[in-house]
């Protein structure tokens, strides 16, 4: 096992180099630089600007500088936040990212079994039609249609809660988000786990197990659900590193200083370094979850082993 | 917007959460911005939103009131040599910095030979080129020490210009003219905007700067007006989502928004009528006209025509839900140093079918058949534009010219017009950068690069090139109204809209006066109960 976890993060390496790679190159393909404004520079200037932020030397001397600092886990000085090293700005807005991305997945993935599971009991009950419709609706919403909806009736018509603002120490902030956050997710481990609840409750181990005369309770849980768990954790990796990472949408909506934003204001701004930094962090991110996601197989399906 | 007690309540609550450190008898004001700043750094930055926060935190050798007039700051008084090559500045003698240094005329010396070195890479330093041989120093073939401006003693300031510049002092508002703390910026190099290390002489200081969030600034004891500053402290909050900004307001946890969502203008309207500030802008929405490309279009009647059949006020209601006025004239109305009755294109008031027939009328004697001609239109990428440029194409239709629509993303957009893209019309805005026509009219001289349409006319040349001389404001004035003329008769590009300020501002803000710049430094503001 710690021989396969070893094997796996070492074979990320090589990943996230091409990762790198690509995107350093693609990125200087789009049209435009990170100096070029609505009012253009003077000339005279705009060299003196490439001189400072080492854009003047040749593409390849660029990447091999970049590759080298990023060895030395420096990702480089943003070239539209000036005040700001892209490692500042992560250090800022990683910690709001991954508190709201782990509140949602933890409800999203606790509420979502806990309905998946009773819709899958209570088959073709009206329950289940209300769970499966209630899913279906959270697929099909939008973030951006939940999130300001959310913000105004409960933060302009009610008052109960912020419409919107930021603070790291007070849970009130992070309600509205977290929820917008959680509940497309809700919806889709739902559906998953009553998918593969409903198939397991019928599968040949569950049969076993009630020949044996077990509880019902221990049937499902420890034999139906467990086994019914599989699909769930495998969407909720991806997802997890997808969550964690921050949300564009979310954040622009509510006013959050999260990572999720850098992205797309340093795609349009041209800002190589913060794209390229936020790559990375992305890359880890879906390399990590991917791992530990296949980690916990092996504790729910006794069939998978590594080693 | 109506009080509802429980609301403010939690609203109260709220503030506070953010605010725990501090006392609750702090007035703090929550000011909305259009985005966060590229950096603090006022010689690196050059937007609106950026000046909107450097103001808070230094004051400069002039200022502008509630009203967005110029008036004096940190310099008590000024002399004008009779050439108008000479400024010399008496700066008071209680300007401090927040750490209680004096403010002396080295700490602008340092400022202004700073932003010109070329190491400095500073993207507005233009702006400062009417001072002497501040060109030459950036790019590299003067020094720094050359630069005209000379330290006489603590409290006298001496600049030096090129030639006259009859809207200097207007140019010193703008942020790249505020000084530093010279002794701060030596020791700390690229750090000295972190908080705790920046030191200001404005009304405020900086508190924190968190990206995406805000920035908080306290008042600054220190500030030699500072008994007359009624905020104590400012979160300045980036909006990069107009809509978001509004909810906020609503909520009561925005006093100020800079900026409002154009689509739900009907809707503030009615619901936020007293909150709603929309007055005009230093800014024209115009649409150049490659005048060089071979054909049609070289010729002044056929651009004339374009201009004749565009509607403004549909354009303007109907896209830009008046977020945007009507424009007849490359300068903006009210800008100061102008004549009394600015030139504007004659038929302003001429109705629309009337326009049509002249139109067309003017296409035949430059002998363009209907449906002969075909423009390529391009914009960059917001629906707004998308929505202004259809419009315009169809009203085109209606004088038998075909257009078809190109939209290109933001980054490249500009490049591509300045380096002489193959367009017919395209989509430009002009913020002024101080309230002046010069800075308005000066986009269509030869070889400028904001001259998109490559218009020359050497009669409009030489017109700038009088004006830029003439010391006299009124005769300048008339000057430079000749050469709009000669502008609005080509109409190489052409004006359509005059862009607006739009902000939401609470009823418990009281000291906000609209006013042309639209500038509203915090130090003129105070909240009520």
């Amino acid at each position: 096992m710690l021989r396969y976890t070893l094997r796996r993060l070492a074979s990320a390496v090589p990943t996230v180099f091409i990762i790198v790679t690509l995107t350093f190159f693609m990125i200087r393909l789009a049209p435009g630089g990170p100096f070029d404004l609505e009012r253009p520079l003077d000339p005279l200037i705009m060299a003196n600007l490439n001189r400072a932020y080492n854009l003047d030397g040749s593409l390849w001397s660029q990447y091999l500088t970049y590759l080298g600092n990023l060895l030395q886990g420096d990702l480089g000085p943003s070239f539209t936040r000036r005040d700001f090293s892209v490692n500042d700005l992560f250090a800022t807005g990683l910690p709001v990212s991954i508190l709201l991305g782990s509140l949602a997945l933890l409800l999203a993935t606790v509420i979502g079994v806990i309905l998946g599971a009773i819709a899958a009991l209570r088959q073709n009950s009206s329950l289940d039609y209300a769970i499966v419709g209630l899913a279906t609706f959270g697929i099909t919403t939008p973030n951006f249609v939940v999130a300001p909806l959310l913000s105004l009736f409960f933060g302009v018509l009610l008052g109960w809660l912020p419409a919107g603002g930021w603070s790291q120490t007070d849970p009130i902030y992070w309600v509205l988000p977290v929820l917008t956050l959680a509940l497309p997710q809700v919806a889709v481990i739902a559906r998953l786990v009553r998918g593969a609840t409903v198939e397991a409750l019928r599968s040949n181990h569950v049969r076993t197990a009630r020949a044996y005369g077990l509880p019902a309770r221990t049937v499902v849980i420890k034999h139906a659900l467990r086994a019914a768990m599989l699909p769930a954790v495998s969407y909720l990796g991806p997802t997890a590193a997808g969550l964690l990472t921050g949300s564009v949408v979310v954040e622009t909506i509510f006013g959050l200083p999260g990572i999720g934003r850098y992205f797309v204001q340093g795609a349009l701004g041209r800002d190589y370094t913060l794209v390229m930094g936020t790559v990375v962090v992305i890359a880890l991110f879906v390399i990590v979850f991917n791992l530990i996601v296949d980690l916990l197989y092996t504790f729910l399906d006794p069939r998978v082993r590594y080693d | 917007m109506t009080a509802h007690p429980f609301r403010t309540g939690l609203c109260a609550l709220a503030l506070l959460a953010g605010t725990t450190t501090l006392a609750s008898a702090q007035v703090t004001l929550v000011r909305g911005n259009d985005t966060d700043p590229a950096t603090l750094d006022h010689h690196l930055t050059s937007s609106v939103a950026e000046s909107r926060i450097l103001h808070d935190l230094y004051e400069g050798l002039v200022i502008q009131n509630a009203k967005g007039e110029v008036e004096p700051g940190d310099a008590e008084s000024w002399e004008i040599s009779e050439d108008g090559l000479t400024y010399t500045f008496k700066l008071r003698q209680d300007a401090k910095w927040s750490n209680g240094d004096p403010v002396t005329a080295g700490d602008y010396l340092f400022a202004f030979r700073r932003i010109m070195t070329p190491a400095t890479a500073a993207g507005y330093a233009s702006i400062l080129f009417p001072v002497l041989n501040a060109e030459a120093i950036t790019a590299g073939q003067k020094q720094p020490d050359e630069l005209g401006v000379e330290a006489v003693d603590d409290h006298t300031l001496k600049i030096t210009l090129n030639a006259p510049t009859p809207y200097f002092l207007e140019l010193l508002t703008h942020q790249t003219a505020l000084p530093l703390h010279q002794t701060t910026v030596e020791a700390e190099g690229s750090n000295f905007t972190r908080a705790g290390v920046m030191v200001t002489n404005g009304a405020y200081m900086l508190e924190s700067f968190t990206p995406n969030d805000r920035i908080v600034m306290v008042k600054n004891p220190n500030f030699r007006d500072a008994d007359t500053v009624q905020i104590d402290r400012i979160e300045w909050t980036p909006f990069e989502d107009r809509a978001t900004c509004l909810r906020r307001f609503e909520a009561g946890e925005v006093h100020i928004c800079s900026d409002v969502p154009a689509e739900q203008m009907s809707y503030m309207r009615e619901n936020l009528p007293t909150n709603l500030r929309i007055a005009p802008y230093l800014g024209t929405y115009y649409l150049p006209v490659k005048t060089t490309n071979e054909g049609p279009l070289s010729d002044p009647r056929v651009r004339q025509a374009i201009s004749m059949v565009i509607d403004r006020d549909f354009i303007a209601e109907e896209v830009w839900q008046e977020t945007m006025l009507p424009a007849y004239s490359l300068v903006p109305p009210g800008i100061a140093n102008y004549v009394a009755e600015p030139p504007m294109l004659d038929y302003a008031e001429t109705d629309l079918l009337d326009r049509e027939d002249q139109a067309k009328a003017l296409l035949e004697e430059a002998g363009v058949a209907e449906g002969s001609l075909t423009l390529d239109l391009r914009y960059n990428t917001s629906e707004n534009n998308k929505n202004t440029m259809t419009a315009v194409a169809d009203m085109l239709k209606n004088i038998g010219i075909n257009a078809t629509l190109n939209e290109m993303e933001g980054a490249g957009y500009f490049n591509y017009l300045r380096e002489d893209g193959p367009f017919d019309m395209v989509r430009a805005g002009w913020i002024g950068d101080y309230s002046d026509p010069q800075n308005f009219l000066y986009l269509n001289q030869s070889g400028v690069s904001f001259n998109y349409s490559k218009w020359t006319n050497e009669e409009y040349d030489r017109l700038m090139q009088e004006a830029s001389t003439t010391l006299d404001l009124a005769a300048r004035a008339e000057i430079l109204a000749d050469a709009e003329r000669i502008f609005l008769a080509e109409v190489p590009s052409i004006p359509i809209l005059t862009y607006s300020s739009r902000a939401l501002v609470s009823d418990r803000v009281q000291g906000w006066e609209d006013n042309l710049p639209d500038v509203h430094y915090t130090r003129w503001l105070s909240l009520s109960e």
